[in-house]
């Protein structure tokens, strides 16, 4: 059986839709992650209109559908370590950590315990068999690639994954959900963090218990001088321009963010390019290769890629060297590293002082890590 | 085909009360408000369907209050009590009562109120002594169910009727999983509201009724329409109204094969969970609805288990479903005592007269593959 991961948007759908053709027996899923508290105070708990669009189209389409809740699971993975992120600083890949530690972990658990056997998802990344293993790929349609976001997937995880739309054009696919008549053919894109629904900065203070300083924060520029104020340090990300509110002659980019002193760095637009950086956490998807790798990297999800090389460092850490500078180089985010459009594995970019990251037992994870020591 | 096991949420209708019903949704119609012959016919449909469902209750047909769903008229009680003490005063509800009450009451004290819940014992029953000690010179109501939707336990309701009334404080009562399956008379409940539900016995959804006693103040919650002597404005649901009227006429007259036969479903069931381990029923010992079982399966995810169950043809439910299906932990469960992972592990069963004893073997056999796939299934995960 597979378990279709159904958001309610149009390209889960049509994944549900193009399966239910087959003879392969079929579940939809949806994942409650999370719910206003406030909201649900009063009693309009699970109101979320998307999962009851999952629910029409699955419906529509003639096969069971549940919602699982997975609300506690996502606060722990994704939306505490976001708001530790803006905390300590960094900018925050919420996206990659849903994969990572909710969709393929602990939402594919569900779905094995449901009797499913593999689940599919409307990420737009290709799955081939290599020759040492599984292979993840960028997608047919460049301008869609999600493969930035699945680096962390292991063979585990992707030997149990279906990603249908692989091969499509997102216009392709909007086109088919039409054709099928699908009650989401219609629906847009969404590009928002899907659990913020204001400002980042109003949902850290009311989501972090680590916050020491809500004041704003002192606006120095490489050497020291102060050159102003901004509003609390953690209201920004490194390489934002907007917002900060100095005045001078050129133009000014946040080139650090310093939590402990409540402070950003400004600098014009050339002193944001770096030549390289430390990474942690790294993780291969085929195995370690063995000392240094050359390869392409990308440091964020839309981003076209440099020629780098990597050198394996001690406690997985990893030292990235770029053919050519890239600007905003943001720690929290993640590093990518491809082979032209096979997605070699990926680190997270190290903090200037990086911070032990809370890890929590799963079998996808330890089976993850077993993997990379025996290669 | 699959078998239907969650009549707590719904129960299939009686083909008796859609042939009454049809006749309002087809050959008939009209407003029971106006004045021309079509709306008198539809009245007279209304009136003869009051006076069932009067029948029913022990009550005068003019003391029961058409509405459209149980959950509507336990807030309109609630309301009338706020707007008639101008959202002062004290509320005490017990901690089994539906959300239907217990949201409402929290709402009510944001704006302004006080609130008690009490908590039931551990075999799912309020102590009435509880319910005294609870009651302050400003207390404006006592909501007591008389039958608790997922465990089933019949609660003492002439107990804390003779409190209040000694108290001189009104009580209501949700009588919606009761009506219909246990005797519930308003002579012997006592209360001063009583709530009924159409569709928990056979009837069709989107018909209820909140008997009023007649010497009980009500304050309309629904207004802008002289309907139900202004006690709920909206023009009748005049099919439904007439569906009611017919199950109530017929749960009246066979209430005690009804509850044989509920009883008779639920006992060879519970009989019959021996042969699974680390199961534990709850409130086995105590009075209970004929047709009800809360069953925990130790160390399963009952939501997990729901959805195995579903897909293997055999409908059952955890919690209170939501328009998105998903399941939360109930908090009248955690108030009787269970653990978060006993409440999480569990799952109800609620039997209706369409079921037969044909199908309890293979629903126990199917939950027992289900609940062993997902204890097999778990210590595999955790390594």
């Amino acid at each position: 059986m597979i378990a279709v991961a159904m958001s309610g948007g149009l390209d889960s759908s049509l994944v549900a839709a193009m399966l239910a053709d087959s003879d392969e027996e079929l579940v939809g899923l949806s994942m409650l992650l999370w719910d206003q508290s406030t909201v649900s105070r009063n009693g309009r708990c699970c109101g979320s209109l998307d999962l009851g669009d999952a629910r029409r189209v699955a419906q529509q389409i003639g096969i069971p559908h549940y919602t699982v809740r997975l609300e506690e699971e996502f606060n722990r993975h994704v939306v505490t370590p976001f708001v530790q992120d803006y905390a300590a600083g960094r900018t925050p890949s919420p996206c990659i950590r849903c994969n990572t530690w909710i969709k393929f972990d602990v939402f594919l658990q569900r779905a094995v315990e449901l009797g499913a056997d593999r689940i599919a998802t409307g990420h737009y990344a290709r799955i081939r068999q290599g020759e040492n293993g599984l292979e993840l790929h960028r997608a047919a349609d460049e301008t869609k690639d999600q493969s930035y976001f699945l680096f962390e997937l292991t063979q585990q995880q992707l030997a149990r994954s279906i990603f249908p739309l692989g091969e499509m054009r997102k216009s392709e696919a909007r086109a088919e959900a039409r054709r099928r008549e699908l009650v989401v053919a219609e629906k847009g894109e969404s590009m928002d963090i899907c659990f913020v629904s204001g400002s980042v900065k109003e949902f850290v203070e009311e989501h972090s218990a680590e916050l020491d300083t809500m004041a704003p924060s002192a606006v120095i520029d490489r050497d020291g001088r102060r050159l102003g104020s901004a509003g609390p340090y953690y209201s920004y990300t490194v390489g934002q321009r907007k917002g900060l509110g100095i005045a001078a002659s050129e133009r000014l980019y946040v080139l650090e963010v310093q939590p402990r002193e409540n402070r950003l760095v400004v600098g014009p637009q050339e002193e944001l390019f770096e030549s390289g950086f430390y990474g942690e956490r790294l993780s291969w998807i085929g195995g370690e290769p063995g000392g240094e790798v050359e390869a392409e990297v990308r440091i964020r999800s839309r981003d076209a890629g440099v020629r780098c090389r990597l050198r394996p460092l001690s406690g997985s850490r990893v030292e990235v060297e770029l053919a050519e500078p890239q600007a905003a180089v943001s720690p929290g985010q993640a590093a990518v590293f491809y082979s032209g459009t096979q997605v070699l594995g990926g680190c997270w970019i190290s903090a200037p002082e990086p911070a032990p990251m809370t890890m929590t037992n799963s079998p996808f994870r330890e089976s993850r890590r077993a993997s990379v020591s025996r290669s | 085909m699959a078998t239907y096991l969650d009549n707590n949420a719904t129960t299939p209708l009686d083909p008796r009360a859609r042939e009454a019903m049809l006749e309002w949704l087809g050959r008939r119609h009209g407003n029971p408000s106006s004045a021309h012959r079509f709306g008198q016919d539809a009245r007279e449909a209304v009136e003869v369907a009051r006076a069932e469902v009067a029948t029913l209750l022990g009550g005068r047909p003019e003391e029961v209050v058409f509405m459209g769903s149980g959950t509507e008229a336990n807030n309109a009680v609630l309301w009338s009590a706020a707007r008639r003490y101008g959202f002062s005063g004290h509320l005490v509800i017990s901690a089994l009562e539906h959300p239907s009450i217990r949201v409402v009451a929290e709402d009510l004290v944001e704006l302004g109120m006080e609130l008690t819940v009490l908590a039931p014992s551990v075999e799912g029953v309020l102590d009435p002594a509880a319910v005294g000690a609870a009651i302050r010179p400003d207390t404006r109501l006592v909501c007591l169910m008389s039958a608790n939707n997922e465990v089933g336990t019949l609660q003492p309701v002439a107990e804390v009727a003779t409190i209040c009334r000694r108290r001189r404080v009104a009580l209501h009562c949700d009588a919606a999983q009761a009506a219909g399956k246990v005797p519930t008379s308003v002579e012997t409940l006592e209360a001063d509201t009583v709530t009924l539900a159409a569709h928990k016995f056979h009837g069709p959804l989107g018909a209820a009724a909140l008997w009023i006693g007649s010497d009980t103040e009500f304050r309309a919650h629904i207004l802008g329409g002289g309907q139900e002597r202004r006690r709920r404005a909206s023009t009748e649901n005049v099919a439904a109204l007439v569906g009611f009227g017919e199950i109530a006429m017929w749960a009246g007259r066979e209430l005690e094969e009804r509850q044989e036969h509920l009883r008779s479903l639920r006992d060879r069931f519970e009989q019959s969970l021996g042969q699974i381990d680390d199961v534990r029923i709850h409130c086995q010992g105590s009075p209970r609805l004929p047709h009800t079982s809360h069953v925990a399966f130790m160390g399963v995810e009952g939501e997990a288990l729901t959805i195995r169950l579903d897909l293997a043809g055999f409908a059952v439910s955890t919690g209170s479903a939501c328009a998105s299906g998903a399941v939360e932990p109930s908090p009248a469960l955690l108030a009787l005592g269970l653990s978060p992972e006993e409440a999480l592990a569990s799952v109800r069963i609620s039997f209706g007269m369409a079921n037969t004893l044909d199908e309890v073997e293979p629903f126990v056999a199917a939950l027992s593959q289900e609940v062993g796939a997902l204890r097999r299934l778990a210590p595999s995960l955790e390594t």
